[in-house]
């Protein structure tokens, strides 16, 4: 069978591509108008396939490569401002070394779509995943994503688009895509036609926000104490109206797609479950091969993906993990000295169900860093802690190291 | 069981040090009275630039959680004693820290006391400063405005001047004893303590009636709420060009309407347009864009927006045209060129008088050589009109 065959709308093909040539192909079915590139693994498979698209036509943008992550980042941004749509990413100490820009990007409102690679954080110098560079933006305004395979990546890359240049939210957004695991490994992606994207994805339009002669503005002022307030509260609440937008992005998206689930979550075996785990990005997929097999053994188990971390879905949070006897929070990320010594999920779901009507015992594992294996085994540890928690209704240690050795 | 604020409102970068020794002062002198006290400069204003209005204060208070009350704040939200090292100031104080134009006695306390350092009268300064509704006083610290720069101090004696009429105007926050003890510690110059104590023993406060001054509303800016203002940080620019009701020809460029910078300006530029060529150069080095182009062709520096940086003067190349004048000559900020057209022969009289008759300036200085050649221009009195600085000994000259 022809890989196009598994294609279910007209026009649509399929191609075994890895999760950044996935990335590469929203750029181009979205048209971008700018992108920057500087060399870092694992994000710069991405720069070179949209390379190769401006090459061989497919696609007409500025390809404008910089001298560092700052400049790449900063090139990006003056381009939003007057009114391209553009496209941006990096990995690690590359997106940290953008810092400075990451953090104005939110605050001048610039919808910027960028990828993390997700790569460990020197020292050491490590090519692995580990989730703690893309959080570094995880409080300044920037939206945060999780993918968890290569056709989603293309999916979320061109939702980020349409709630991002959104004008009730107009924030940047970073999709965390965990280095190797998904960057570098190749999957059947259904490609969608341009027309479908045209009547998902509107173009961008600034508005009275752009840098233009016919629109005679000054962005960026400097401000003292008497203004500032104002600013951060508008930010807040563009992230909170962000809400709203990604849940209608993700019904129009099923509508046209015909793909596409729950905004939010995804719930995996967890009708009758008792016990969960939830965790964000590839580390989803040895957890339900695990879920699975312990299903298989009749223990009531089961699995929640998160899938944006900003804005957080609170509610939904709430809603769907009080309803378990103990949770257990994957993150494969830490925060050193943090409560409880844990990881940033686990602090951030534990803070959203302190007001919940039930509060199920939840654990923290921190597993998979500096792009370590995941494995059944780990997993297994994990889930058989959070079910000795849901049965005494304890927690002996509220968080563990996995798969580490010692 | 009190706490007591003052401020020090100053000319930025030119008597910054000016400010902070005062401050420090007041704090060191209050110290040896068993209070407590905190200085700081108002954080806003800093970056500083040459001659921008500015602000340092010092806070006394019995004991230290007394003091607590104006600590983690910006500036005190009134004072007892408000002290205006620049008799400028007196015409109010924009400063980079807010919007609009506060009036130099804003913040003093019904029977609090403005200190000017000056060479003028009383009435003369309070003829710029605001009215304000409660009763206040005003004291004079003689002498010409002391102005140096960012690397330099002009040593004077302004600040103990300055220090000995505090303890003369508010003894209740710091006695002549203390102040004298704290400069003898701080400085170690038994000079610099008489010329306080000449001070403290000329000062003298006079009571100045609610409504007296400047009737004038100064103009204000409403801080908009968070729905108000534009996303995105976006700002609208402001427009090319002004359109001047009855004004045919002639060009006038869009200004700041919130950011006006003329509390800035300690001297003027006066135009003789008799003398003027129209060679444009004013216009053209302007560094604020203040001069407006009237329709006949001349050209009006706008006092709204003049910081009397001097260019205009130094660029010009008629003798006499463009004269820099200090601000306490004029009561307004009204047209030259609407006053020069009304009436020629009364402007050319008016220009004679005021440049002839200027007070004496500065704009401050910025290097050792020019401090030095400063301070002997500031010994021959009868030069500069100075009184207090005769015979190599600050502070002994006639009073």
């Amino acid at each position: 069978m022809h890989v196009s065959a598994l294609a279910t709308q007209v026009g649509e093909r399929v191609e075994l591509i890895s999760g950044c040539e996935a990335i590469a192909h929203a750029c181009r079915l979205a048209d971008i108008d700018v992108v920057t590139a500087y060399p870092i693994r694992p994000y710069d498979t991405v720069m070179q396939m949209v390379a190769k698209m401006i090459s061989n036509g497919d696609l007409d943008a500025e390809y404008i490569v910089a001298e560092s992550e700052h400049s790449q980042f900063e090139i990006v941004k003056h381009a939003s401002a007057v009114g391209a749509r553009v496209f941006v990413g990096s990995s690690g100490v590359g997106w940290f070394y953008a810092m400075e820009v990451l953090a104005v990007t939110a605050g001048l409102r610039i919808p910027m779509v960028a990828m993390v690679g997700n790569r460990a954080l020197d020292d050491p110098g490590a090519f692995g995943c580990e989730h703690n560079d893309a959080l570094a933006v995880r409080d300044l305004g920037w939206m945060l994503t999780w993918i968890e395979g290569a056709q989603e990546a293309l999916d979320s890359a061109l939702i980020a688009y349409r709630v991002a240049e959104d004008p009730r939210v107009f924030l940047p957004c970073a999709l965390g895509m965990d280095g190797a695991f998904l960057t570098h490994s190749q999957h059947l992606v259904k490609l969608p036609t341009k027309e479908q994207v045209t009547a998902f994805l509107p173009p961008y339009d600034r508005g009275d926000k752009r840098l233009h002669p016919d629109n005679p503005i000054t962005i960026a002022p400097q401000v003292n104490e008497d203004w500032l307030m104002e600013i951060r509260m508008q930010n807040s609440e563009a992230m909170k109206r962000a809400r709203g937008v990604i849940v209608e992005a993700n019904r129009d998206f099923k509508r046209i797609f015909g793909r596409g689930g729950d905004p939010w979550l995804e719930e995996y075996m967890t009708e009758d479950a008792e016990v969960v785990l939830i965790g964000q990005g590839t580390l989803a997929l040895p957890v339900k091969v695990t879920v699975r097999k312990l299903r298989e053994q009749g223990q009531k188990v089961g699995f929640v993906r998160l899938k944006w971390l900003r804005p957080f879905p609170t509610e939904e949070i709430i809603q769907s993990l009080s309803r378990f006897k103990a949770v257990g929070v994957v993150d494969r990320d830490y925060s050193f000295g943090s409560p409880h010594d844990g990881a940033v999920l686990y602090n951030e779901i534990r803070s959203a169900l302190y007001g919940a009507d039930t509060r199920p015992p939840i654990l923290g594992f921190i597993c998979g860093l500096g792009g370590r294996e995941v494995t059944i085994p780990d997993v297994i540890e994990m889930m058989e802690t959070t079910a000795k928690a849901a049965k005494t209704g304890r927690i002996d240690k509220p968080t563990t190291w996995v798969g580490v050795r010692g | 069981m009190s706490t007591y604020s003052v401020e020090v409102v100053y000319r930025g970068i030119f008597q910054k040090h000016l400010g902070v020794k005062i401050c420090r002062g007041i704090v060191l002198a209050a110290v040896k009275e068993g209070k407590r006290g905190i200085a700081f400069g108002r954080y806003g204003d800093s970056p500083e630039r040459n001659g921008i209005p500015a602000k340092q204060f010092a806070i006394v208070a019995d004991t230290e959680e007394e003091l607590q009350i104006s600590m983690a704040q910006y500036e005190p939200k009134e004072t007892d004693v408000s002290i205006a090292v620049d008799d400028t100031l007196c015409k109010g104080v924009e400063s980079w820290a807010w919007y609009g134009l506060q009036p130099i006695n804003k913040l003093l306390k019904k029977d609090g006391t403005l200190l000017v350092t000056s060479m003028e009268e009383p009435d003369a300064l309070l003829a710029m400063a605001h009215t304000k509704e409660a009763p206040y006083h005003i004291a004079v610290v003689k002498g010409t405005v002391s102005f140096s720069g960012l690397w330099v101090y002009k040593d004077d004696h302004t600040d103990v001047r300055v220090l000995g009429a505090v303890a003369k105007v508010a003894p209740h926050l710091v006695r002549i004893d203390s102040v004298e003890q704290a400069i003898l510690e701080e400085w170690g110059d038994e000079l610099k303590v008489k010329s306080a104590r000449k001070s403290y023993d000329r000062t003298e406060k006079h009571l100045v009636a609610p409504g007296t001054g400047n009737p004038e509303t100064p103009y204000t800016f409403e801080m908009p709420k968070w729905q108000e203002m534009r996303e995105g940080l976006v700002i609208p620019a402001i427009p090319v060009r002004e359109q001047v009701e009855g004004w045919e020809g002639g060009y006038r460029p869009g200004r700041n309407p919130t950011f006006k910078k003329f509390t800035t300006r300690t001297m003027r530029p006066v135009v003789d347009f008799e003398k003027c060529t129209k060679c444009t150069l004013c216009w053209l080095q302007c560094p604020d864009s203040c001069f407006d182009i009237t329709p006949d062709g001349f050209y009006d520096a706008n006092m709204q927006a003049c910081c009397g940086c001097g260019v205009c003067e130094a660029v010009c190349p008629v003798e006499n045209c463009i004269t820099m004048v200090g601000e306490t000559a004029f009561q307004d900020n009204a047209s030259q060129w609407e006053a020069w057209q009304k009436d020629k022969d009364g402007y050319r009289t008016w220009v004679q008088q005021v440049i002839t008759n200027r007070p004496a300036r500065s704009h401050g200085f910025s290097h050792v050589t020019q401090y030095k050649r400063e301070l002997a221009e500031m010994r021959k009195t009868e030069t500069v009109g100075q009184v207090e600085i005769i015979n190599e000994e600050p502070g002994a000259g006639p009073g």
